[in-house]
């Protein structure tokens, strides 16, 4: 594992307001190792969602470099990033975000249509990350008829149909009870035991408590980034 | 990736069934209306055709001038100035084909126990020629009974059937004010004159029975009117020039006298007549185009909503990889659907619509293939135009504005 999976320098972001320029994004650097789980936290305001954006590639810099699995992000078009959201990253939401017209089989081979696999190749892999979060049944369910823990599971399993190198997870069990948060958490500390880089945005100490390293904001600066308290966790 | 671009394009348009239908129905009527207009217009410019080509081509008609005798003028061809001579002169002019002589009138027939009052014409030969009038049975009268005044004529369609019924008429004798003549033969059916007369109910004779034995003239050589064909239609107006020319200078007529003579051409009139069809047909055209366009805005309109609606699942496509591209693709999709099925059912219910108006008014109608073409050509570019900008206004939404669209 040579080359970290982010490597990012002096990163700044600020958005123009109506009362000027808000600096979300205040001189930040961090590295992620491949295989690593990190934590972001922080209170609402502190800059980890844009911070999250970045990452993700939704959004661009202000200033300093960002650079993923060895490409610098700044200078891409927006097909270069929309390559790299498809092939690198894959993206976890609060609210699961699957479409809604579409079956669960569908929902998750969608990433795969968009790099041009072929069909029966698409439904083959989908099917096998589908069983990969316990869903291999619902197949052809629809996304309103099966619970949100079960939505944010295929949610999972349509981010890892590519492959990625790298698992964004934005608040992932906000909108879930502790029970199935739970289970989801297990979820991706199997997933990161398989090899998988995961960051993950929460402001839950018990959630963070699964990611071996916590990476705390404050007023668009990293305040503090350490080893998680609790390394041995039951699972 | 087409296949499945055009899946979800369905998908997406049977998750509003009857907006989707009220849109494509914006489609149906513009291009239904565009091939009905354009069928009937074409059906109207080619009957216009059919009666041009029926009275003959490149034709003039030369009319005597008026007399006036203490201060009652006649009409034109009153007075008797048009001679056979005349008309033998024009015939010599270069560019002309034919000059023939006719003396119109009408006169009761008789046969057996069934009278007619039909359309009798003296004429020479020649005049089948210039109109191109041919022959269904029997044979033309020649010059030599133009010269000796035989009593033979050649008879049309509606004229035999009135005094003949089902018999065949060569042969047979009928009595024109009285005098007897044998007809020789028959005319093809030609149908309607332009001002509507049916030019099949006449009786063609020699000018010079007409003249001397069924109406009679004072001015024997004379003619009330002279039918000359040019040999092209480009000519037309040159051999116009000289046969007035021809005719002031056979007349003595001194520079500033008026020409005692008029001379009409009836091409200029028919090539009138289908200017006008052609420009109702294109104007019917550009009626049923502005229907065409407001099924385009349509179109446009519902495809606004439409990313309007959807920009968080743009936004969810964007963030799992989805590139400009492919989201204007979708939506570009969806537009072109509903424009080429709209324009698919559209050109179905035109024709049904055309044939229905050639059934329910016997209106002629003519569906040609170059109308289809581009009616369809026109609603593709209509369904991609106006589906354009609001796919690229889709395909260039933010993502993570998308993303928190709620």
């Amino acid at each position: 594992m040579a080359d970290p999976v982010i490597r990012i320098e002096g990163l700044h972001k600020s958005y123009e307001t109506s009362a000027g320029p808000f600096p979300a994004l205040k001189d930040v650097s961090l590295d992620v190792a491949a295989g690593e789980f990190v934590a972001i936290m922080g209170q609402s305001g502190s800059g980890k969602s844009t911070f999250m954006n970045l990452l993700g590639c939704l959004d661009k810099p202000s200033a300093g470099r960002y650079v993923l699995d060895g490409r610098d992000v700044a200078d891409m078009s927006r097909d270069e990033l929309a390559l790299l959201r498809n092939r690198t990253i894959g993206f976890v939401f609060q609210g699961f975000n699957l479409l809604p017209r579409m079956s669960l089989l569908d929902n998750i081979a969608l990433p795969l249509i968009y790099c041009g696999v072929e069909r029966a190749e698409r439904q083959r892999r989908a099917r096998d990350v589908l069983a990969r979060v316990g869903l291999a049944d619902k197949a052809s369910s629809m996304p309103n008829k099966i619970s949100g823990g079960q939505q944010q599971r295929v949610a999972i399993a349509r981010a890892l149909v590519n492959h990625p190198r790298l698992l964004l997870a934005d608040e992932p069990t906000g909108n879930l009870d502790s029970r199935t948060g739970e289970e989801i958490m297990t979820l991706f500390d199997e997933l990161n035991r398989e090899g998988i880089t995961i960051v993950l945005v929460t402001h839950e100490a018990d959630i963070a408590h699964h990611a071996k390293r916590q990476v705390h904001f404050l007023d668009g600066r990293i305040i503090s980034d350490q080893p998680a308290p609790h390394l041995e966790h039951t699972a | 990736m087409i296949f499945a671009m055009l899946g979800e394009a369905w998908r997406a348009m049977g998750a509003n069934r009857l907006r989707t239908l009220l849109t494509t129905l914006g489609m149906v009527i513009g291009v239904g209306a565009v091939v009905l207009m354009m069928s009937i217009g074409q059906g109207a410019q080619y009957a216009i055709k059919q009666t041009i080509s029926a009275m003959g081509s490149n034709l003039f008609i030369l009319l005597a001038g008026h007399t006036s005798s203490s201060g009652v003028r006649s009409g034109s061809g009153g007075a008797h100035t048009l001679t056979v001579g005349d008309t033998e002169a024009i015939a010599e002019l270069p560019g002309v084909q034919t000059a023939v002589p006719i003396h119109p009138g009408n006169a009761q027939v008789v046969y057996g126990p069934n009278n007619w009052n039909t359309a009798i014409i003296g004429t020479t030969p020649g005049y089948f020629d210039a109109r191109s009038w041919p022959i269904v049975s029997g044979f033309v009268f020649t010059d030599s009974d133009v010269r000796s005044a035989t009593r033979v004529a050649l008879i049309g369609k509606v004229a035999a059937q009135n005094l003949f019924g089902d018999e065949n008429p060569v042969g047979k004798t009928i009595r024109i004010r009285q005098s007897p003549f044998i007809i020789l033969g028959t005319l093809a059916a030609k149908g309607q004159s332009m001002d509507g007369r049916d030019q099949d109910d006449t009786i063609i004779i020699p000018l010079t029975t007409a003249q001397r034995q069924v109406f009679g003239t004072q001015f024997p050589g004379s003619v009330r009117m002279v039918m000359v064909k040019a040999s092209t239609q480009e000519i037309m107006p040159a051999v116009e020039k000289s046969i007035v020319e021809l005719l002031r200078q056979r007349h003595r007529l001194r520079e500033g006298m008026e020409d005692d003579f008029f001379v009409r051409n009836l091409t200029a009139m028919a090539d009138t007549a289908e200017e006008s069809a052609r420009v109702m047909s294109l104007l019917l055209g550009a009626i049923a185009s502005v229907s065409l366009l407001v099924g385009g805005i349509g179109i446009m309109n519902i495809m606004l909503v439409s990313v309007t609606e959807r920009t968080r699942e743009i936004g969810i496509r964007m963030a799992i990889g989805a590139r400009e591209r492919d989201i204007l693709l979708q939506f570009l999709l969806e537009a072109i659907i509903i424009s080429v099925a709209g324009c698919f059912i559209g050109l179905l219910l035109g024709i049904g619509g055309a044939l229905l108006v050639e059934a329910l008014t016997g209106t002629l109608v003519i569906i040609s293939a170059s109308s289809v073409v581009v009616a369809f050509g026109v609603a593709a570019t209509v369904g991609i135009f106006f589906g354009f900008y609001p796919a690229r206004k889709a395909a260039q939404l933010d993502p993570i504005e998308a993303l928190r669209y709620q």
